[in-house]
């Protein structure tokens, strides 16, 4: 009862055997849908497209996206693209989730300094920060940084207020119990309020992820000059459909990844949650 | 028999003020608790049990009165006083071990001789293999031994019990309470405890303060003397002939106040 872990060894009854055989049969039903779901998909596009039964101006072909993203990396430029694109994204996810890791523990620390400035991120959390690219382009240039900024901008203020309330959650006895040993202000901080929020700041990031690709993704439609982002625009104003696909497939691989990333930290590092 | 008294609560109040008015908790109490004795406070719930311990504990400021221990005034908290709480409040994200240094940890004094004796403390009271594990892993019963321990691993001198058995289930709460008593009466612990249950109150301790509904007074305070034979624990002071007669008592004063 104290130690849930099975050993190899142990003879399971006939039943057992048959129970696990089916639950692994399902998942291996769940997962061979996954993918014949995607082959399908992807056959059938290309099908459609070669008898013409739709207009492959518009939807381009698996194909020729297919041969776009060969030609685009024998030269190069796909990654180049990719690169600068990832290289924002994380940019942005890190010095997002510090600076507003950073803010939230300010809040945390000072309650008048929480209820002062409440009223400001209720309305900009509300507010688009779509709307602000314009102007943060102008203000930190156009270029990778106002691209940065414009990424940082949309995930710090989810980040701030979630982490916050996070902080705010946890049991105040607790608290109270380290108070009876003596701690500091600091010490609750280090010992409980952290360690307990890990799990919140787990999943605030899962949802910045996204959100910094918004951000990216816009930042390069505006500033225009590399990226995914860029490819996408650009393939778009010159009707190459098969370039517009081809950026938004590998991005979807990219974000893909870095969620991946982050669920392979947390179960790393959270083995207590079980 | 020369006592000494350890803890002296001197005419406290305590009210509490909210944007809703004022709240009187404790009206003037007054009591000592002689050293290494165990102590109870039992009382109708919400008559302001846990406020005691609170400013005992230094958490609170009563409005008027003072606290001495060891015949100093209480001011802020005190390292010579240990909390134990309902629920254990053990951190799933550390193990046994981790969790009980905690308290040493915070007050930097992890040091070899005192890491030591936390072992000794998880190996006497059957936490030896357990060490290693997670709070997630154990049952209720160990989980609460387990806070005792972190409780006195800063070596009070008084120990605050805020209903420490409530969260258990009955058997385990018999059980615990019997262990417990008998750890704080082998490591020769001065004991404050706020209980709801009078036989937890009568069993454990050796004296028992009654108190009435909000704003708290002093109804009585019971000296307890069972005829356990042989060794005094819990469980088995239940049986002794006194206890029904305290516990009768003790149960016609609180009713007094129960609506």
């Amino acid at each position: 009862m104290f130690n849930k872990k099975t050993t190899a060894t142990v003879d399971y009854s006939k039943g057992h055997v048959a129970y696990l055989k089916a639950v692994k049969k399902h998942k291996l039903m769940v997962k061979l849908c996954q993918v014949g779901f995607l082959i399908l998909f992807i056959l059938l596009w290309e099908i459609a497209a070669t008898n013409k039964w739709i207009d492959a101006f518009f939807t381009s072909k698996p194909s020729s996206i297919v041969r776009l993203i060969v030609n685009l990396s024998r030269d190069g430029s796909i990654f180049k693209h990719t690169a600068i694109s990832v290289f924002e994204a994380l940019m942005g996810f890190a010095i997002g989730t510090v600076l507003g890791t950073f803010l939230a523990i300010l809040l945390w620390w000072s309650d008048f300094f929480a209820k002062v400035f409440d009223p400001y991120l209720v309305v900009l959390n509300a507010l688009p920060k779509i709307a602000l690219g314009p102007i943060i382009i102008i203000w930190a240039g156009a270029g990778m940084s106002g691209i940065i900024v414009t990424a940082l901008t949309i995930s710090l203020v989810v980040t701030i207020l979630s982490t916050y309330s996070g902080f705010k959650e946890v049991d105040e006895e607790k608290i109270k119990m380290l108070k009876t040993f003596g701690a500091s202000k600091l010490q609750i901080l280090q010992k409980v309020i952290f360690p307990a929020s890990i799990p919140t700041m787990i999943n605030t990031m899962k949802i910045n992820i996204g959100m910094t690709w918004v951000g990216v993704i816009v930042g390069e439609f505006l500033v225009s000059k590399a990226g995914l982002g860029y490819l996408i625009v650009y393939g778009g104003q010159v009707f190459r459909l098969d370039i517009v696909m081809a950026g938004v497939i590998i991005l979807a691989i990219a974000t893909a990844l870095m969620y991946q990333l982050i669920v392979f930290l947390e179960n790393r590092f959270l083995k207590w949650r079980q | 028999m020369l006592t000494e008294k350890f803890v002296e609560i001197k005419n406290i109040s305590m009210n509490y003020h909210t944007l809703d008015g004022e709240t009187e908790a404790l009206d003037h109490l007054s009591f000592d608790v002689n050293k290494g004795e165990i102590m109870a406070i039992v009382g109708p719930s919400g008559c302001g049990k846990s406020t005691i311990l609170s400013i005992i504990s230094g958490l609170l400021k009563p409005t008027s009165g003072e606290v001495l221990i060891h015949r100093k005034v209480v001011e802020g908290t005190n390292k010579s006083v240990g909390y134990m709480f309902q629920s254990d409040h053990l951190f799933r994200w550390r193990s046994i071990l981790e969790n009980v240094l905690i308290g040493l940890e915070i007050q930097k004094k992890l040091n070899e001789e005192n890491i030591h004796r936390v072992h000794k403390l998880l190996d006497t009271y059957g936490l030896k293999e357990f060490k290693n594990h997670y709070p997630n892993q154990l049952s209720g019963g160990m989980r609460q031994r387990v806070a005792l321990i972190r409780t006195l691993a800063i070596e009070p001198e008084l120990l605050l019990l805020d209903e420490p058995f409530s969260a258990l289930d009955y058997q385990s709460r018999l059980a615990v309470s019997d262990d417990i008593a008998e750890i704080i009466r082998k490591e020769k612990k001065t004991a404050i405890m706020v209980t709801h249950d009078i036989a937890e109150a009568i069993s454990m301790s050796n004296r028992v303060i009654v108190l009435s509904n909000r704003p708290a007074t002093i109804k009585n305070i019971h000296d307890i003397q069972l005829t356990c034979e042989g060794e005094a624990n819990p469980i088995k002071c239940r049986e002794a002939p006194e206890f029904r007669h305290y516990f009768n008592r003790i149960w016609k004063e609180l009713d007094v106040y129960v609506q």
